[in-house]
């Protein structure tokens, strides 16, 4: 016993640095593991106020280029509701209360944006108490931006659509094939991939992306990218798409959050086919 | 003595929030990010207890990670460094480590050029395989190291050259 003590006493900085060294290699794989409510991340009060102080000073250094995008979203909103049909406005859907929007949009500001790394994340300013929720879909009026993955009382973090880890629903604007948009090169904030569309599909270099709608996150039609380049896989079945982003992911400042209020519904349909 | 910890502390949060709010967002060419919180770590002094040194290493880590989402990488990065910081001090400085008297602002340049240098180079590549995670992107993770290696260094240096008493 005096002899297991006595090593205990002799090695402890060793054994500090091993306990601490295995503790942070533990957050570190929880870390790249899919969706795990996870203990370290920045949607929480300390980091939460500090990026808010900073915002706070650096918003106003964009002011005019928001401005701009607003403007340019308002004026695309207006041209669609001045060319709307008056008629197919005014169908007695309006009596019906079960004819709701599906989807509930609310504004959040990013105060934190990385695209660096190989798993990127945003932290917006809206959290459980606005609520928002894990899931939600994140957008610009240019195009897609992420998911929430964890929320706190006033903040959430957004795992980007710049994450090795982030799998997205997505398909040809044209034709209905679908793939999965992640992304590949990890040095270029630019461009994702598209993987697993079938080889049939009709491809062509400058094609829209958008979402598929199939997942119960992202609306259908939500804007992505153009095809840049595309290849063969090594498989041979499918091709992988090289995607420009139409969203400039570093630069990102309004978002919108996107609720699916049939969410709980479609997955409890789906729910017993799975198990 | 408190004066010295004092100092340490502000030394601490100041370092932290500048590499959060500042550093990490610099990416030059797209990816090259400089991580300088880790001068915290190199000019610790070196008469010290070197159990509280690793625990404090490991806070400063896990701070930076909390604020860039990055799970424990800085953390695994830092107690790795604070773990063989004496072995590179001996290597370096010499003697006069075995005194444990180094003042970092004394030592003249080479020497305090090697130490940064190499224990930058090891902070950033435990840093980056664990962040990238992946053993076939090996290129990747030294690419990293080296350029970011490279700006930490000229950056570290830099601060210490700005930030030392005068000498005469």
């Amino acid at each position: 016993m005096q002899q297991i003590i006595n090593f205990v006493l002799r090695n402890k900085t060793f054994l500090v640095f091993l306990l601490l060294f295995c503790l942070s290699i533990f957050f570190t794989i929880q870390s790249h593991s899919y969706h795990k409510s996870k203990f370290v991340n920045s949607a929480n009060f300390i980091t939460g106020t500090v990026y808010q102080t900073a915002n706070g000073i650096g918003q106003y250094f964009n002011l005019r280029k928001e401005n701009n995008a607003l403007l340019e979203e308002n004026r695309m909103l207006k041209s669609i509701v001045h060319n709307l049909d008056v008629d197919s406005m005014q169908t007695d859907f309006s009596d019906n209360q079960k004819f709701s929007a599906h989807y509930k949009f609310r504004t959040a500001n990013v105060y934190k944006n990385s695209y660096s790394q190989s798993a990127n994340y945003l932290t917006i300013n809206k959290g459980k108490k606005d609520s928002i929720k894990i899931d939600h879909g994140v957008v610009t009026s240019q195009g897609i931006v992420g998911i929430i993955e964890n929320t706190s009382q006033n903040f959430a973090s957004v795992l980007s659509i710049l994450n090795t880890r982030s799998r997205i629903n997505a398909q040809l604007k044209k034709t209905n094939h679908i793939g999965s948009l992640v992304w590949l090169e990890t040095d270029s904030p630019e461009f994702a991939q598209l993987i697993d569309i079938s080889k049939f599909a009709p491809i062509a270099i400058g094609d829209t992306i958008i979402t598929g709608g199939q997942s119960t996150i992202f609306p259908k039609g939500i804007l992505i990218g153009t095809v840049d380049s595309y290849k063969i896989d090594s498989g041979g079945d499918t091709y992988v798409v090289n995607v420009k982003l139409f969203n400039d992911m570093t630069n990102i400042g309004h978002v919108y959050v996107i609720e699916n209020l049939q969410a709980p519904e479609i997955k409890s349909l789906e729910k017993p086919k799975d198990d | 003595m408190t004066k010295a910890t004092l100092n340490m502390a502000g030394r601490f949060f100041i370092l932290v929030l500048v590499q959060v709010l500042i550093f990490n967002h610099i990416n030059f060419l797209g990816y090259i990010n400089p991580y300088i919180y880790v001068l915290f770590i190199l000019l610790f002094p070196a008469k010290n207890n070197r159990t509280l040194f690793v625990f404090i290493s490991f806070l400063l880590g896990f701070c930076v990670d909390v604020f860039s989402d990055s799970g424990g990488v800085h953390a695994a990065a830092c107690v790795s460094l604070a773990y063989i910081r004496p072995v590179f001090l001996k290597f370096t400085f010499g003697t006069v480590y075995d005194y444990q008297s180094v003042k970092f602002h004394q030592t003249d340049f080479s020497s305090r050029f090697t130490y940064f240098s190499s224990l930058i180079l090891i902070h950033h590549l435990i840093l980056f395989s664990l962040e990238i995670f992946n053993i076939s992107k090996i290129l990747l993770i030294l690419q990293k190291t080296l350029f970011s290696g490279i700006f930490t260094i000229l950056l570290c240096l830099i601060i210490t050259l700005l930030f030392s008493p005068k000498r005469r």
